[in-house]
């Protein structure tokens, strides 16, 4: 089962939430954590595991040959995204605004743009002592985040059985990269902080969980600040809030850190362990 | 005119309190541009009026005709995006995988495939309440083109100052190092980092920053919440003097910033605060280094 941990806004506690619930629900169960915040990627700093899988990832892009080639100009033509362009008497190729659809690759009449293989980024695997943790991070410079994305979660499918819960930190926002996390989600849990800016990216997270017709709760990160207006909201709207992490400097400075908040807050452990519950009454369901 | 863009590679370190304060000190020298429009939130602080608004189209995505098609299933075999699964004997294009490269609308014999232009956003021009222009948007739930919506944001904004002859253009920047990012840093001219003193914030402003010297543009760095972690907060430091990066000033962990957002108001709006003449020091000095 895939449980995406997704927000609209920024900085509000998805990787704490992802990490420690990993952690927590470990301790029984058969768990990966999979970091596809792919731009930037923080759960590994909170992980202690072992490197057992190290791997390049590529994406597909054409490459000019310009021995056979007439200039006729197709490729320029098909290519939506500006990615390929006759310019005189060379082709240029645009590796970042390359999408992959093959489309002047195989529609070239003389055969001479063949897809080649280009470093996107990297996927690595670690076991720690009670679960798995797989991250991708993309290379700097690269800016579609996607089709990394959409490689990881098949190296996920690929490599472990479907009886895992998989917890997907996600990117955050509401566009491209967070879709292709949360289409490809069993059930979702927004994670936001009660204040106006909190507030206004939640509705905004939860119109693209509607949209995309998935199961869906909120939990609240720092409870204690800001207002109500998060918690009026959900329940005006039947929206499940299924724990309120408490507003506490300990759990700010545990996280500067780089460790696991729940074995040293009790406060943040028993709201934790809501979640859990939640999450296993999921599994439970789904068997 | 100078455009200074504002980001910070982790989201939630304070990045749109912090531009929202600039844009109250900046008053009528500026143009404000928020770029971060999959989750644009300094409309929440700075009171605009909403008085221009125009969709935003980008992008297309293929449409199949029913009635030309001929389930050749030529489109289903060439799609790179697993967009045309066929259901109930028709093949049909699932509008969230499809990348709108429109190569199917290309190979198909029937002709039965249209590539539509994708209502994406809308954008807006406003006044705000510190007697500037802020240009903003919002994506819609679930679009694409995040990156063209930026562009086109920072265009305009670009045109308002240009035409009002504005000293800066502050522009607020979305988390990530992806095409978004990219797009809110081409044309920059200046880059402020906002970073929190976590190994999450230190990890990820490194990241950042790599882009941001790809790119050849001087930057300047403020460390919010600098007394959570005193320990990162040297590394930082360390970090900044290492790669010539201007120290802005640093912030300490106050929730004032939340009690102001909450009223609706910048820091630089409350009675007395010390934060608000931390935050003058720095507007100041960003002044000052880009004359």
């Amino acid at each position: 089962m895939k449980i995406a941990i997704a927000s609209g806004k920024g900085g509000t506690g998805k990787t704490t939430l992802a990490t420690n619930l990993a952690s927590y629900l470990a301790q029984e169960h058969q768990v990966v954590l999979a970091d596809l915040d792919v731009e930037e990627p923080n759960s590994g700093l909170f992980i202690n595991g072992k490197l057992v899988l190290h791997e390049n990832k590529d994406k597909m892009i054409p490459e000019w040959e310009r021995k056979n080639c007439t200039l006729c100009g197709l490729c320029n033509q098909v290519c939506n995204f500006h990615a390929i362009i006759k310019l005189g008497e060379q082709i240029m190729v645009f590796p970042q605004l390359c999408h992959s659809c093959y489309a002047c690759s195989e529609l070239c009449p003389q055969n001479v743009l063949p897809m080649i293989p280009q470093k996107m980024g990297e996927l690595k695997h670690f076991q720690t002592s009670n679960f798995n943790f797989v991250e991708s991070r993309l290379d700097i410079g690269q800016e579609q985040a996607v089709p990394l994305i959409a490689q990881t979660l098949d190296y996920l499918k690929n490599n472990f059985s479907e009886e895992t819960i998989f917890l997907l930190d996600s990117p955050p926002g509401t566009s491209c990269p967070v879709i292709e996390v949360t289409k490809n989600a069993d059930f979702v849990i927004l994670i936001t902080e009660p204040t106006p800016f909190g507030f206004h990216d939640l509705i905004l997270a939860v119109e693209t969980m509607q949209e995309l017709n998935r199961d869906f709760a909120v939990v609240i990160n720092r409870h204690g600040i800001g207002n109500s207006e998060v918690l009026d909201y959900c329940e005006h709207n039947g929206i499940d809030v299924l724990a309120k992490l408490p507003n506490d400097r300990r759990i700010a400075t545990l996280y500067s850190r780089g460790e696991l908040v729940y074995k040293k807050v009790p406060e943040f452990a028993s709201e934790l362990k809501k979640i859990a519950d939640y999450v296993l009454d999921l599994l439970q369901e789904d068997k | 005119m100078k455009e200074i863009v504002i980001i910070s590679g982790k989201g939630g370190t304070g990045k749109t309190s912090i531009t929202a304060a600039f844009a109250m000190l900046g008053g009528t020298s500026i143009v404000v541009a928020d770029c971060d429009v999959d989750a644009a939130d300094m409309h929440l602080l700075l009171k605009p009026d909403w008085a221009f608004s125009e969709d935003f189209y980008s992008g297309v995505i293929a449409v199949i005709d029913q009635e030309k098609c001929i389930r050749c299933g030529n489109c289903q075999s060439i799609c790179r995006f697993n967009a045309i699964p066929k259901i109930n004997d028709e093949y049909v294009v699932n509008e969230l995988n499809c990348e709108g490269c429109g190569y199917c609308a290309r190979i198909c014999p029937a002709d039965a495939i249209e590539m539509v232009e994708q209502n994406v956003g809308k954008f807006y021009i406003s006044n705000t309440k510190a007697e500037n222009k802020l240009v903003h948007a919002r994506l819609k739930s679930g679009a694409d083109n995040s990156g063209k919506l930026v562009a086109k944001v920072k265009k305009e904004a670009k045109l308002i100052a240009e035409k009002e002859q504005k000293e800066y253009i502050v522009v607020d920047g979305s988390p990530g190092i992806g095409c978004p990012v990219v797009s809110s840093l081409s044309g920059a001219d200046y880059v402020v980092l906002v970073t929190e003193p976590s190994v999450s914030g230190l990890h990820d402003l490194k990241r950042v920053y790599q882009l941001v010297n790809k790119f050849g543009i001087s930057a300047g760095c403020i460390i919010n919440k600098a007394d959570i972690n005193q320990n990162v907060t040297d590394q930082i430091m360390k970090f900044l003097s290492d790669n010539d990066i201007d120290h802005l000033g640093n912030l300490p962990y106050d929730e004032d910033f939340t009690k102001a957002m909450t009223e609706g108001k910048t820091i630089v709006e409350t009675q007395e605060s010390h934060l608000k003449n931390l935050i003058t020091e720095m507007w100041n000095k960003i002044k000052e280094i880009n004359k």
